[in-house]
């Protein structure tokens, strides 16, 4: 059995003795009998060290690495730089708890006010928090961000990622508030079924994907315009990576701007831990939930950071709290930053263009074949709908047999067709590689 | 210390990706950004270094003793990282075949197996990445049962007085009213005002046991009975599962939902704020309403069920942060049936060890036999001595401690909160001993230089009211 | 610093200036800002709200806590003093110039205290 506890069994004997007890179970006599735990656990014996290292390993070994990918959804598969993974496996940053302690922790305080300021930068909005827990319950708080009184509508297109989508709608549920689709037209939000149809004293906010769940670029001008003049306000959804080309959320007249920075050098790691990240407008800027890093000056006049604003947070202001959100993702903040700093305004530029380059490449190969082609006409950045003459099902079985996870089959009005996507992890070679094999498949 | 866009330097960077081997397509100028994207530039020796330098500027568990109260911040065990960074978890696609995901489905539901034996819980979801969000989806749980029954009137959640800040929040979040419960003088819930009440408007009672002051509740089998009379549900907030881990189950003192925070009890590494991860397991009456997807087993396979009509929906995208769950299995594994409740026993031992010592100089808010943590208030130096809980603190970062939990609870005035978890030595212990003594003696000898503390840390105490008043929240270029 | 005596005041710390026209602005005494502390902010209603006797309509912020302020008569806000959104150390500095709400319409008022009557209550949560 494997212990962390590093008393020696002496020792142990000697505390009880100190603190006025003769034997371990007399530490819990206070607590009544009829609720004690009998028989014990009904888990295993404890493992050494190496026993779990074995059996987690065996485990991990069950799962199938796939050596190209060629999904996203979500999730995206792009490079991670050596010194990400060094910077947060310290262990300073790894097992410090929440920087209440300011004097101590300086360190991880300017690593979150550099974080925001990135955020910023990268969305070009005013202010950022020190994140959330992934994109969706960033949209969704976003969206709580946006109701007030009887403001309380929140509108959703649904060309916005169907768990996104689902998130929000639980955390409408959540708050007795009404949540509307936006439909689709042609792979993009159908703005005009909401133009001038919305209601000035009932319409919150509006939230719009760029690029959206299908890839497609939207017209996210025209969505503020609309939005805007019922008196809501526009929230964008957006992936950071394309950030490094695409007009910001601000450019388009959003006032929040919100994401998943998984791409930001995290791992897919079967779904999390991932980061929301969340900027707006200055003037929303206490409406941000969570915690947030500010400037300030010690009593020498030294600069110093510090956790602020914190009046408005959940420990201060309990049931009359805008959220409840305690935590951010620090670490997986700082992995965002450490990410951004590696590769620069141009790194992050040429990751961008990369994987919208080999997308491209892929949808005009694919569309070579018969059958295959393109869903939508609109612009796309690193991932497009496909049809499929084949039951997707089986492609996708003969592209897992060669190591390649294919693209996301769809379940919705596209049933059939497929999603795919690229990153710069996706060479030329392993390109035409998968699409002779599906070609050859396409002809059986 | 230099902000990293203060060491940036036009024309640096670091090489991480190759030139493009396909053609180049890039954004139409419709869609292309115009606006400037400042990131630093920086050669990759600068931008280690940078790191290393606020890594000096952070104390983690590993620098030293961290008795902060009920953030249980135990030791961090080495062989957890390892495993959660095996490519088999870190290159796994949430959205990959199930088939191919056996590995991953197979973590979530051996912690499920195992966490629902350790808290007497019939299902698990690890979708929560916190313990607040965990609290948020339990919550939801009892709406969503409530709602299906038509029991429409049930809108209020019971909170006692000395509750974390996140529990009403929480509450509110999920639509509910508040009602407040003041604790009798022991600290525990009042059962004669608990009655006054509960009613049919009642939708439940959220509850630590034991509770912030680090007493259990030997009522709490009435307690809970009181609820369910009152037709409401017991909610069991899991921040202090460390104290009774293996000894006592949630689930046998009455409790229909909880949610853990592995980030604290099954010592997965708090990162600086997170991610932690806050998974909630509850009675089988609330199972339908769990949110989806769930992992189920099925001939010895495993698959993803959406297929949930009374699901409350989903909380977060995919399974929740399942790295973390990585962990924390890793650590269950290790300590087994007999290392899960000896931990319980050591962090109650060390608890009540540390607070024998300081008894003869501190007061102790609640003078009983404590659980894993215990609060003193230092009121009597305020009132004699201008020395609030707050210049404790600072001086114990001077002496190399991370200070306990300040003003928490806030039944308890100039609150200092203990909790020094049993991955700490007896000689940690001393000498954590030995300097609270040796900060009281200087708190009524010269009680001006606590007022000065920290002195011997990178920055002093700061200005937080500039700070609040005039946000500056971010680098201008 | 002392309490005008033309203001009248609330057990919960609020002064009450009663004007000509019938309508009142709503501040907080001396007192309660100095056990405040330093305010950061101040969030005031909207021009329009109805206010309740006995009921908050503000809160204001010190760095680590939030107090409300509660009205002590029911009626419309008719006006908000916008220079504490910016500035909540006006409060601090001067509690009795630093308005925080104007309310018209009063139908209810509750029983206000003449500042002896309030200044007994200080000198009594002073000891």
């Amino acid at each position: 059995m494997g212990s962390y506890i590093p008393s020696a069994k002496s020792e142990r004997q000697e505390m009880l003795k100190t603190a006025g007890f003769s034997k371990m179970e007399d530490l819990f006599s206070h607590i009544p009998q009829e609720v004690l735990l009998k028989n014990g656990l009904n888990i295993p014996e404890g493992m050494s060290e190496m026993e779990v290292n074995r059996t987690m390993s065996e485990i991990a070994g069950k799962n199938k690495i796939f050596s190209s990918i060629f999904r996203g959804a979500g999730a995206y598969d792009h490079y991670i730089p050596s010194i990400v993974k060094s910077v947060t496996s310290k262990e300073e940053f790894l097992t410090s708890y929440t920087p209440y302690q300011a004097e101590i922790s300086q360190g991880v305080l300017q690593s979150i006010f550099e974080y925001q300021t990135m955020i910023c930068e990268l969305t070009g909005m005013d202010v950022s928090n020190a994140s959330v827990y992934d994109g969706a319950t960033a949209a969704a708080e976003a969206a709580a961000m946006c109701r007030e009184r009887s403001r309380n509508i929140t509108y959703v297109s649904a060309a916005c990622n169907p768990e996104v989508i689902r998130t929000m709608k639980t955390y409408c549920f959540a708050s007795d508030t009404e949540l509307v689709i936006v439909p689709v037209k042609d792979g993009v939000t159908d703005l005009s079924s909401i133009e001038g149809n919305l209601d000035a004293k009932t319409t919150a906010c509006l939230y719009i994907e760029q690029p959206n769940y299908y890839g497609q670029m939207e017209n996210i001008e025209k969505a503020a315009e609309i939005i805007h003049a019922a008196k809501g306000k526009l929230i964008v959804g957006c992936n950071p990576i394309s950030l490094g080309i695409v007009k910001t959320p601000a450019e388009c007249g959003a006032d929040i701007a919100v994401g998943e920075g998984q791409p930001l050098g995290m791992p897919l790691a079967f779904g999390g831990p991932y980061l929301g990240f969340m900027a707006a407008k200055s003037a929303m800027t206490r409406k941000l939930p969570g915690r947030i890093v500010g400037e300030t000056v010690d009593i020498d006049g030294k600069r110093a950071f510090v956790l602020t604003l914190q009046a408005r947070e959940q420990h201060i202001r309990r049931e009359k709290a805008s959220s409840n959100i305690c935590s951010n993702q620090a670490l997986c903040a700082m992995t965002a930053a450490v990410y951004l700093s590696a590769m620069g305004k141009e790194g992050l530029e040429k990751a961008a263009v990369l994987s919208m380059s080999k997308a491209h490449y892929l949808a005009e190969k694919l569309s070579e074949i018969k059958g295959f082609e393109l869903k939508y006409k609109g612009e796309f950045f690193h991932e497009f709908v496909m049809t499929c003459p084949i039951c997707p099902c089986t492609l996708m079985a003969e592209l897992e047999k060669h190591g390649i996870l294919g693209g996301l089959p769809l379940d919705d009005e596209n049933k059939g067709s497929i999603l795919w996507c690229c990153t710069e992890k996706n060479t030329k070679a392993d390109i035409d590689n998968m699409v002779e094999i599906i070609k050859e498949v396409a002809a059986r | 210390m230099k902000l990293i866009f203060e060491r940036s330097h036009e024309g640096r960077g670091c090489s991480i990706l190759p030139e493009c081997d396909v053609p180049v397509v890039s954004v139409s100028s419709a869609n292309k950004r115009e606006q400037p994207l400042h990131l630093p530039q920086l050669s990759e020796n600068d931008l280690s270094r940078h790191y290393t330098e606020l890594m000096k500027h952070t104390h983690g568990v590993n620098d030293g003793f961290y008795p902060l109260g009920s953030c249980t911040m135990k030791y961090n065990p080495k062989v957890n990282e390892e495993i959660a960074a095996l490519p088999g978890f870190t290159k796994i696609h949430p959205l990959q075949p199930s088939e191919t995901a056996q590995g991953s489905l197979e973590v979530l539901h051996k912690a499920e197996e195992f966490l629902c034996e350790i808290t007497g819980m019939d299902n698990m979801t690890f979708q929560p990445a916190a313990g607040a969000h965990g609290e948020y989806t339990g919550l939801l749980l009892i709406k969503a049962y409530h709602e299906a029954r038509n029991d429409k009137k049930r809108n209020k959640i019971i909170v006692p007085d000395s509750a974390h800040g996140t529990n009403p929040a929480s509450a509110a979040m999920a639509g509910f009213e508040i009602v407040n419960v003041t604790s009798s003088p022991d600290g525990c819930v009042d059962v004669e005002k608990l009655k006054e009440v509960v009613g049919d408007d009642t939708a439940g009672l959220m509850l630590t046991n034991p509770n912030t002051v680090g007493l259990f509740d030997k009522n709490i089998l009435e307690i809970t009975k009181i609820i369910h009379e009152a037709g409401g549900l017991c909610y069991y907030d899991g921040a202090n599962l460390n104290a009774v881990m293996g000894i006592v189950r949630p689930g046998d003192m009455g409790f229909d939902v909880i949610h853990l925070n592995l980030h604290k009890t099954f010592s997965t590494p708090h990162g600086g704020g997170g991610p932690g991860s806050g998974p909630v397991g509850c009675k089988k009456i609330l199972t339908p309403f769990l949110p989806t997807p769930v992992v189920v087993k099925e001939n010895d396979k495993y698959r993803l069920d959406y297929d949930r009509p009374q699901t409350i929906g989903t909380v977060k995208h995919f399974y929740g942060n399942f790295l973390v769950v990585v962990k924390a299995l890793s650590y269950i594994l290790t300590l087994g049936k007999e290392g899960i409740p000896e931990a319980a026993q050591n962090a109650v031992l060390n608890c009540n060890y540390l607070m024998n010592k300081l008894k003869d100089v501190y007061n102790m808010a609640f003078d009983e036999g404590c659980m894993h943590e215990f609060v003193m208030t230092i009121s009597n130096l305020k009132k004699d001595k201008d020395v609030s809980a707050m210049d404790i603190a600072k001086a114990l970062l001077d002496n190399g401690i991370h200070p306990p939990t300040m003003y928490f609870p806030l039944i308890v005035e100039e609150a200092l909160m203990v909790e020094p978890t049993e991955t700490e030595s007896k000689e940690t212990l001393d000498e954590a001993s030995d300097v609270f003594h040796k900060i009281y003696e200087e708190a009524i000898a010269n009680p001006s230089a606590l007022h000065e503390a920290p002195v011997s840390t990178s920055v002093r105490r700061l200005d937080e009211v500039n700070a609040a008043r005039n946000p500056h929240l971010r680098y201008e270029f | 610093m002392k309490n005008p005596s033309e203001l009248l005041y609330t057990e919960s710390h609020e002064w009450v200036k009663e004007m000509e026209d019938g309508t009142v602005k709503i501040g907080l005494t001396d007192y309660a800002q100095h056990s405040l502390g330093d305010l950061v902010f101040i969030n005031l209603p909207e021009v329009d709200d109805e206010v309740e006797a006995g009921e908050a309509f503000s809160d204001v912020e010190s760095v680590k806590a939030v107090s409300d302020v509660i009205s002590p008569v029911t009626g419309k806000v008719i006006a908000i003093n916008e220079e504490l959104l910016d500035h909540p150390e006006l409060v601090n500095e001067a509690p009795y110039d630093a308005w925080f709400v104007q309310i018209g319409e009063v139908s209810d008022k509750e029983e206000l205290l003449s500042v002896s009557a309030y200044e007994e209550i200080v000198a009594k949560e002073e000891a």
